[in-house]
């Protein structure tokens, strides 16, 4: 059985906050052909800081004829853009991404408190990951003909994206570094409560004298987005719900405007009793925790072999006793702050339906959470039956459902039961179940022997109602060329 | 034989195999370019539309699970077939659409083409579209293109045999299985080519065909939520953008082309691994690879 060293209080942490200063502006506009412009709106919005549920800064709330300004922004820089020598193109991305590098302590430490995600994972995962997706990209610039071949690869035009607030500014990359590299002007759109690090990254583009016109970045909420989705533009990209990405498709239908949705996920994650069950649990924890559960891709089905039930259990009973909730500016959180009231009622709401619907909760962390600031402890819930809600909804929160199987028929069918299908793990020491499993899985990633990993040179995107398109790799800038 | 009366056939509906009447009863005149009855067809209902899609479902996970090698020896023992009834097809095409015979024996030809360029590309295009990525880590990783699942097809009325042909075979070698609604002004081709499929040991449900009223059956094809995508071409701008907003239903993959007249005889174009592309779905697989 799981056994665990009981140091009580001994061994406490003491706090290690990031203290090097950053500084923020009162207010941001709206970034447009190179400048921050005033909102034609005059609508103004503040951003809040979900730790402290202080405001930091107030962002413009873009209109349709601020939307209008940046598409037309983006459709006088697309000869240019598109016509540079494409060597010249790439020599611009490199050169965001460099200083994406250079800046990224303080971009790091500006996600964590616009976001509310825990600093150790803004520094080691965002920040580094969002340069990279412009160093990979930079170099695919001046190779586009060799990536699909026997075609000639051209830009689609001006793009309009959409992304949400979990991972905003290595959202902002995976879309704008693949956009730029294939020659299309872009508008993009950051979500309302997180665009403080797509504006700093506007002053990148500044820095790095970008042509004015090529990203143009709109703040703002839903009336914005789509604002930008019916806009003149030729490409929309959307990273959300599929809720919201089923509207686009039917809005999108007839206009010849090319469409990629990147949407929800209720990700299956399967461990067979012949896994190593220690770093199984590892998986797990990071399957779920990882970024307070706000992942599209966060294994939050976790399917367990019977025999293999109770020492699983055991063991995550004492992994998530040693989780950390608390200040995202402090270098040992493991769980920082929701990211906003919102979803913070929507995360209790399906604590409290899990618990109506019968299944057991199971809440073993010991953190004590800040009086002020929108938290909720990593939580898992036992005895989930599939037609449960928690079995079958995105919570997008540290809320893991559980469940048992006995057969790998079983975790299978039970795994593909339902309509997403984004991504999926798998833990077993035998490589040819390995494979057979990860055939069957309908998901676009399967991490095998281990989950959430990301890299810019591997595509990312779902089957089914996850939606279409892929992200990153070659099959990613498919997304952003015409092929003649 | 002057003065002999000519035996008039009822063509059949082709759903998982067989050769169903419409449930409906409903039927369908075909005349000749000279005003002359040629046959009847039967008009599918929505209801045997749903039977196809499930007919296609059964088919799917045997046809997708079959070696890449044998799904393109069943495209090309397709080829053979509709090489063997290439007269009886020219007849048909040549007697209902202007242009002739030589026109007629064009089509044929080239839809005999195309599947056998299709039954090439079967254990191919996953070496072309696929790939392994070299992450900055210690990983194995690697991108598998996987089929989408079942592919409504919405055919043209222009070349009827040729533009169903293209659209299903690019479908139909990555694993996916079809249901087809043909041409509704020239639905022979599309009833016999059910008589090739039956012959050609495609497995029962992996190719459904349907003749009928093709904007009614489309729009139905559109809604339906265990449609997983859609090929379309030649069809006017409210059929488009009913398949277009079917995606908002399910996420279905909708890729209806603009292609007319000569663009099927493109080969550049319709014998590409792009045509393909659409119908497939890109799996990642990570592994550790260090221990």
């Amino acid at each position: 059985m799981a056994q665990s060293l009981q140091f009580e209080h001994k061994w406490d942490y003491a706090p290690a906050p990031e203290k090097i200063p950053v500084q923020i502006d009162d207010r941001y506009g709206l970034f447009i052909n190179g400048r921050f412009i005033e909102p034609a709106s005059d609508k103004w919005a503040d951003s809040i800081n979900p730790a402290t549920e202080q405001s930091l800064f107030k962002f413009a709330v873009a209109d349709q004829s601020d939307v209008e300004t940046a598409v037309a922004a983006a459709r006088k820089a697309l000869p240019g853009w598109s016509g540079l020598p494409a060597q010249e193109r790439a020599k611009y991305l490199f050169r965001i991404a460099r200083r994406i590098q250079e800046r990224s302590r303080e971009l790091a430490i500006l996600e964590s408190m616009d976001g509310g995600k825990p600093i150790k994972e803004s520094r080691d995962i965002d920040l580094p990951e969002a340069a990279k997706h412009f160093f990979y990209h930079a170099g695919w610039a001046d190779k586009l003909d060799y990536a699909f071949p026997g075609r000639k690869a051209g830009p689609v035009g001006v793009c309009g994206q959409i992304i949400p607030w979990n991972f905003p500014l290595l959202m902002a990359a995976w879309k704008i570094a693949p956009a730029l590299a294939c020659g299309n002007t872009v508008v993009l759109k950051p979500a309302e409560t997180t665009s403080l690090t797509a504006l700093r990254l506007a002053e990148i583009f500044q820095e790095v004298e970008l042509p004015p016109g090529v990203v143009n970045i709109v703040t703002g909420a839903g009336q914005t987005g789509s604002a930008l989705a019916t806009a003149d533009i030729n490409k929309l990209a959307f990273t959300g719900s599929t809720q919201v990405g089923k509207l686009l498709a039917r809005q999108l239908a007839g206009t010849g405007k090319r469409l990629t949705l990147e949407l929800g996920g209720k990700s299956p994650h399967i461990i067979f009793d012949d896994a190593s069950i220690d770093q199984a649990v590892e998986g797990i924890i990071s399957g779920i925790y990882f970024n307070q559960g706000h992942v599209c891709c966060a294994g939050s089905r976790l399917f367990v072999q019977e025999s293999i039930m109770s020492e699983v259990l055991a063991k995550l009973d004492i992994r998530l006793a040693s989780l950390r909730v608390g200040d995202p500016l402090d270098k040992n959180t493991d769980l920082g702050a929701i990211n906003s009231r919102q979803q913070l009622d929507k995360i209790n709401e399906y604590r409290k339906i899990g618990v109506e619907e019968g299944a057991s909760l199971h809440q073993p962390s010991t953190s004590e959470l800040p009086d002020k600031g929108y938290w909720s402890q990593p939580c898992y819930f036992a005895d989930v039956q599939p037609a449960h809600r928690l079995a079958r909804d995105e919570i997008f929160g540290p809320v893991l459902a559980v469940m048992s199987f006995r057969t790998p028929e079983e975790a299978l069918s039970r795994a593909n039961n339902t309509p997403f299908g984004l991504a999926a793990g798998i833990w077993t020491d035998k490589g040819s179940k390995i494979f057979d499993i990860a055939a069957k899985l309908k998901a676009g990633v399967v991490w095998c022997n281990t989950y959430n990993q990301f890299d810019a040179s591997s595509p990312f995107g779902g089957f089914r109602e996850s939606g279409f398109g892929r992200e990153g790799g070659r099959q990613g800038l498919r997304a952003y060329l015409e092929l003649s | 034989m002057a003065g002999r009366l000519r035996v008039l056939k009822t063509y059949k509906l082709y759903i998982n195999g067989d050769f169903p009447r419409s449930e409906s009863g409903r039927t369908s005149k075909v005349l000749g370019s000279d005003g002359k009855l040629l046959a009847h067809v039967c008009k599918a209902s929505r209801k045997d539309l749903r039977d196809a899609v499930s007919a296609a479902h059964s088919g799917l996970s045997g046809w997708a699970a079959r070696t890449a090698y044998n799904r393109g020896q069943v495209l090309y023992r397709m080829a053979e077939m509709l090489e063997g009834k290439s007269a009886e097809f020219s007849d048909i095409l040549s007697t209902t659409i202007s242009g002739g015979r030589r026109r007629a024996e064009r089509e044929v030809g080239r839809a005999i083409e195309r599947l056998v360029c299709f039954a090439g590309w079967s254990d191919k295009y996953s070496q072309v579209l696929g790939c392994n990525n070299p992450v900055a880590g210690p990983f194995y990783n690697f991108t598998v293109p996987e089929p989408t699942g079942v592919i409504g097809i919405v055919a043209p009325d222009e070349q009827p045999l040729l533009g169903l042909v293209s659209l299903i075979a690019p479908v139909l070698c990555a694993g996916n299985s079809v249901v087809a609604i043909g041409s509704d002004q020239h639905p022979l081709a599309t009833a016999v080519m059910g008589e090739v499929c039956a012959t050609s040991d495609v497995p029962a449900g992996v190719i459904n065909l349907l003749t009928g009223d093709r904007q009614e059956l489309a729009g139905i094809l559109a809604d339906h939520r265990e449609v997983q995508g859609i090929h379309a071409a030649g069809v006017d701008t409210d059929t488009r953008i009913a398949l277009e907003a079917g995606a908002g239903e399910n996420m279905k993959r909708v890729t209806v082309r603009n292609i007319t007249g000569k663009g099927w005889y493109d080969d550049r174009d319709c014998h590409s691994p792009y045509w393909i592309e659409p119908f497939i779905e890109y799996k990642t697989i990570w592994h550790p690879s260090a221990c």
